[in-house]
């Protein structure tokens, strides 16, 4: 077993990126994702990497998008209103088909929010994107410091393999928790592409030289042709990267829908229903895109009964009323379930507890 | 007496560092074509073919510099270029790399980019394209544009009050601690069009001896938006532009000055 470690996810997410071999960081302080900008500046120096500053989220997306025309592992890291400004360069990257990975450590919006509290309200954006263009990312959402690690791994490989940008998630909860964590390096197949467009000088490429204005140009075809290619990428792309994970789900007759930390807490929830006789499961998509339909509508259309459990006001939800067809009935376990502490000062706080959730659960009516 | 080093190829030829194609895409009378020659000559004068990476901001170079120069080149969004080149260069720092940017590209919407990556002290290099306008979307007021100039969003002349002042990049790059050259050219006359080569050549040859970010404005003609004939062109340049913007070389070290415990 490799060595184990007590670090949070977000030195989760930056270890992690370094054992990828991630060496060029670009980034832009916030709340509350700091851990990894502030590990990236002291460590990446020591190991011969680049770690830049940046001025802005924005100018952060455009410097990954940058370093990925190098051919180059890099990456970002920022939390939801830093993400919302990267947007532009987000549509650029899928445009060019740039392998990049950036992650958000997610906190309550929109706008400021609460200023670096825990929040699950980017669903939407992550999952259908928030830039322009009908393109896609895969995002997978990480519920653990360990997945933190072993997704950024994860996302390294698939972004190059696939040529796309890659979005690893996880929230002020995961990014702050701190928890053991196994610095295993997993192995991937050895079948990355090669990157003959990679702009480092023409020099280091035998005289052949690339340029690029546009994926149409790029490609000699028009938009529909460019849109048409891409989309069958997409499809493909997400037949081979679906994750999901089920809980406790052989003979439930209630499920859990959720993602990302509230699946945790979700499955604390089921294991407190099940102390009391009742049979309930729960289940999260772990890539949310692509997003398991078919394997949460099989779950959820045998339990009869679905309660999705997010920590926003309702947008994971979408998503599995959709995959349940409008055959069983799906309910909302949303953001203002939490459990709020007394005081002035907790007053945008508290968390879905595990209780909070199986009291909530337990007295609907279906 | 006649020059027989000076034939027609030497003249007007193709430079060894643009790629050979019969035609330019620019409207006739615009300088941007020039200013590609003047880069692929710098280019080869200089020895940069082979590491040499551009960067085209938004605007008429968007998808015209990277087809014409023949090196690793990739066009940008909006105003984006010089977030984009300080990744290039951090990581390939033997690389050289340099954005070319028109005036709304680098003087509005990625003024703070620009701004901001210069104040690092990126080695970097930029060539500015200053043509008073927006070229590509139809001659909109540009940041560059003069009080009085009319264009489509100013088709009274710009007012001074509500739309300000006409941008001065290269005094402005002047007095950024990191910049180690800026200077402001045309390419009106003959005579200008080779202080414009030298500028460049300069501005490039401060990246590539390590010494600082160089940065050229170039003052060039737009007939198409300015309605004007290529000689009215630069005329009016003549006339009425440098006076807003005065030639020069703002800049010129060789040694950006750091604290002197600092290694």
């Amino acid at each position: 077993m490799a060595e184990k470690v007590l670090i949070d996810g977000n030195e989760a997410i930056a270890r992690g990126a370094i054992a990828a071999g991630c060496r060029h960081f670009f980034g832009y302080p916030i709340t509350p994702q700091n851990e990894i900008t502030e590990f990236m500046s002291r460590e990446m120096p020591k190991i011969g990497g680049v770690y830049v500053q940046t001025e802005s989220e924005s100018s952060s997306v455009y410097m990954v998008y940058g370093g990925a025309w190098t051919g180059k592992r890099v990456m970002t890291s920022t939390s939801s209103p830093g993400f919302s400004l990267m947007m532009e360069g987000v549509s650029y990257i899928a445009e060019a088909e740039m392998p990049a990975v950036i992650v958000d450590v997610m906190r309550m919006g929109p706008g400021i929010g609460t200023g670096g509290q825990q929040g699950q309200t980017d669903y939407r954006q992550l999952a259908k994107g928030g830039g322009h263009g009908a393109y896609r990312n895969i995002v997978i959402a990480a519920c653990s410091a360990q997945e933190c690690y072993d997704f950024m791994q994860q996302a390294f490989y698939w972004a190059d393999k696939y040529r796309m940008l890659v979005l690893v998630i996880s929230d002020f909860i995961i990014g702050r928790s701190a928890e053991a964590v196994e610095l295993r390096t997993l192995e991937f197949p050895n079948d990355l592409p090669d990157k003959p467009w990679a702009m480092m000088g023409r020099g280091k490429k035998g005289g052949i030289r690339s340029f690029y204005a546009s994926a149409a140009i790029a490609q000699g075809g028009r938009p529909p042709d460019y849109h048409k290619r891409i989309t069958a990428h997409y499809e493909q792309v997400a037949k081979d990267v679906l994750r999901w994970e089920s809980y406790r789900t052989d003979d439930c007759d209630l499920l859990l829908a959720s993602w990302g930390s509230s699946f945790r807490l979700c499955k604390k929830a089921v294991d407190v229903a099940r102390t009391q006789g009742l049979k309930w499961g729960a289940f999260r998509p772990i890539t949310i895109w692509p997003f398991p339909e078919e394997q949460l509508r099989e779950v959820g259309l045998k339990a009869g009964r679905v309660v999705t459990v997010e920590d926003s006001s309702g947008e994971l939800v979408e998503d599995v009323r959709c995959a349940m067809q409008g055959k069983v009935p799906v309910k909302l376990v949303p953001v203002w379930a939490r459990h709020t502490p007394p005081g002035v000062m907790a007053g945008g706080s508290g968390l879905l507890y595990p209780e909070v959730i199986f009291e909530e659960v337990r007295k609907m009516e279906w | 007496m006649v020059d027989e080093t000076m034939t027609k190829e030497v003249v007007v030829g193709n430079p060894k560092e643009r790629v050979p194609l019969p035609f330019g895409i620019y409207c006739s009378g615009c300088h941007y074509g020039s200013i590609v020659r003047i880069i692929c000559e710098v280019l080869e004068e200089l020895n940069l073919g082979d590491r040499a990476v551009g960067l085209a901001g938004v605007g008429c170079s968007f998808g015209s510099y990277n087809i014409f120069i023949n090196i690793d080149f990739v066009s940008c969004p909006h105003g984006r270029a010089p977030a984009m080149a300080t990744a290039m260069k951090r990581i390939y720092p033997e690389n050289f790399v340099f954005t070319v940017q028109g005036d709304g590209d680098l003087g509005a919407i990625g003024l703070g980019c620009w701004m901001n990556a210069i104040n690092r002290g990126e080695l970097l290099s930029t060539v500015f394209l200053n043509n008073a306008c927006y070229g590509t979307t139809g001659g909109q007021m540009a940041p560059t544009t003069l009080w009085g100039q009319k264009t489509t969003t100013s088709a009274q002349g710009r007012n001074p009050i509500g739309t300000g002042f006409p941008f001065h990049g290269a005094e402005l790059a002047a007095s950024m601690p990191a910049v180690a050259y800026s200077a402001r050219v045309s390419l009106h006359t003959p005579k200008n069009y080779r202080e414009a080569k030298k500028a460049v050549k300069a501005a490039f040859e401060k990246q590539a001896k390590g010494i600082g970010y160089g940065f050229v404005e170039l003052l060039s003609a737009c007939p198409t938006n300015w309605k004007m004939s290529p000689v009215e062109c630069c005329q009016w340049i003549e006339d009425t532009m440098i006076k807003e913007y005065p030639l020069g070389v703002f800049k010129d070290v060789d040694k950006i000055p750091l604290p002197q415990d600092w290694r």
